[in-house]
């Protein structure tokens, strides 16, 4: 989400789409494609072959110097001295009271040399908490401009960006990445994804992505690629229970509540929300994020009231028909008394109350 | 593609909320137009009134859902249902592929088959959602 005024911004990928005939909307700020063909196909070809999605859209912001790991480690909840040159991991930006400002990928590219990964419409704002609380030897810089983003997601991801490359692929592993080059033009290459697939995530100079992306496209034909939207990313990672910030998470749910209590390290030392995440361990989160299966026909939209026994209890952040797992699904924060599966709810869908049925998350995890 | 693109056949009215209505006699056929449908994308859930209700010029009387959205359908005409494309219920991506043959979503007795007028005519609605993309 996003309240930023004047026109969408576009991608180096702005004017190919539009010759692909892709559908646009505008989404945090920029103008994407939703879909190109149809979000069901796209989907399905994302678990069945491979999909390619540009997602330049997101942020990245380079902290680097002496100081860059304490910064890090001052600021998310994750545990960044762990981390190895060449490795990235999932975390948060935290709040003073153990929520979101942002959920964020941190790439370590060496001893005091780190890449943040950050949502579209949170760049800005997480650029300026990340350089208000930078004091000495540290440089915060928001490189967003400088880096285009494509993520390259299936079963058959592996063998088709092994055509374009001479990155030993095959040996990198989940959360690790390389730098090198993709088709002559140097890049980021890592094994992460928002799709609950095997998958690449491509960092590359925004002149050169329109190439690279024609250039996978090409490779991946025989293979049966498509290029894929911002909808398919959104059933895709939600059937692997991925969050979404602004719908799923924000700056009034807790890391705990949202059920990402593997991403908080609270024996690493002190950080910023640290005090209210450690008695929320102690105590466990009043509220859950917890994934629901409808049993009424309709599908539970972000918003919509959570019900038990005629009493409202908590609301929806999001949901879709689940095209792989074939029904459908949603995530939804209650009380943390209703949170076990097998926790029968109702949802108001514009004035009808629907069943559904609390069940364990992720909706669709592959088969490996 | 400019908008108004799609296919709106000749012997149709059509709604600003992206309806048509085929009338035969009193009996009025009711769908979403080719331009609804593509706006839409991959129709999932169609929910329709049951026989025998009353349906009023404007008023919601149903909504189709998209992996994406959820829109509500208006009447285009007042009158009665009589018929419901149940078929719809296992196929709705019919909705999609046929929006103006097996995709239609109900039949309905309407109540005075003279007052239509007020509904576009093709060239109308064609213009209609031109003017609106831009």
């Amino acid at each position: 989400m996003d309240t930023q005024a004047g026109p969408p911004k576009k991608t180096p990928l702005n004017g190919l789409f539009r010759e692909m005939g892709a559908r646009l909307v505008d989404f945090a700020g920029w103008e994407m494609p939703v879909h190109f063909s149809s979000i069901l196909e796209e989907h399905h070809a994302v678990r069945g072959a491979a999909g390619i999605f540009d997602v330049s859209h997101m942020g990245e912001i380079h902290v680097g110097g002496g100081g860059a790991l304490l910064l890090i480690q001052g600021l998310t909840c994750n545990d960044a001295a762990r981390l190895q040159t060449g490795q990235a991991h999932y975390t948060a930006l935290t709040t003073e009271k153990g929520t979101f400002v942002d959920d964020i990928l941190v790439y370590r590219r060496g001893r005091d040399d780190f890449f943040l990964v950050v949502n579209a419409g949170n760049t800005d704002k997480d650029f300026a908490w990340i350089a208000r609380h930078a004091e000495k030897d540290v440089e915060v810089v928001n490189a967003s401009a400088r880096w285009a983003q494509l993520a390259l997601q299936g079963p058959k991801a592996e063998t088709i960006l092994a055509s374009l490359t001479p990155l030993p692929l095959r040996s990198m592993r989940y959360y690790h990445f390389l730098e090198g080059e993709v088709r002559g033009v140097p890049s980021i290459v890592s094994r992460t994804g928002y799709t609950g697939e095997d998958g690449f995530e491509i960092y590359l100079p925004p002149g050169a992505a329109a190439d690279v992306y024609r250039a996978i496209l090409d490779a991946g034909r025989a293979h049966g690629i498509r290029p894929c939207g911002l909808g398919a990313r959104d059933t895709l990672r939600l059937e692997a229970r991925m969050a979404l910030y602004g719908n799923d998470i924000d700056e009034t749910t807790t890391v705990f509540e949202a059920g990402l209590e593997w991403i908080v390290r609270l024996e690493k030392g002190d950080f910023i929300g640290r005090g209210p995440l450690a008695r929320e361990q102690e105590t466990g989160p009043k509220r859950r994020l917890v994934g629901f299966e409808m049993l009424d026909p309709g599908i539970a939209r972000h918003g919509y009231p959570v019900f038990e026994g005629g009493r409202e209890v908590g609301t929806v952040t999001s949901g879709t028909l689940g095209p792989t797992v074939k029904k459908n699904i949603g995530l939804a924060y209650v009380p943390t008394a209703l949170s076990a599966a097998g926790t029968r709810l109702s949802i108001g869908i514009r004035g009808r109350q629907a069943a559904v049925v609390v069940v364990p998350t992720p909706f669709y995890k592959r088969q490996r | 593609m400019s908008k108004g693109d799609g296919i709106y056949p000749d012997d149709l009215k059509y709604t600003k909320e992206h309806e048509w209505l085929g009338l035969q006699g009193d009996i009025g056929t009711v769908g979403i137009t080719h331009f609804a449908q593509s706006e839409l994308g991959d129709i999932v859930y169609v929910e329709l009134p049951a026989v025998g209700t009353a349906m009023v010029a404007g008023e919601p009387f149903g909504t189709v859902e998209s992996v994406k959205a959820v829109s509500e359908l208006f009447a285009p005409a007042s009158g009665e249902v009589v018929e419901v494309n149940t078929a719809l219920a296992a196929a709705q991506e019919a909705v999609n592929r046929d929006p103006y043959g097996e995709g239609w979503l109900i039949k309905m007795r309407v109540a005075e088959p003279g007052e239509t007028a007020g509904l576009l005519t093709p060239a109308q609605y064609r213009k209609f959602i031109e003017d609106e993309a831009n």
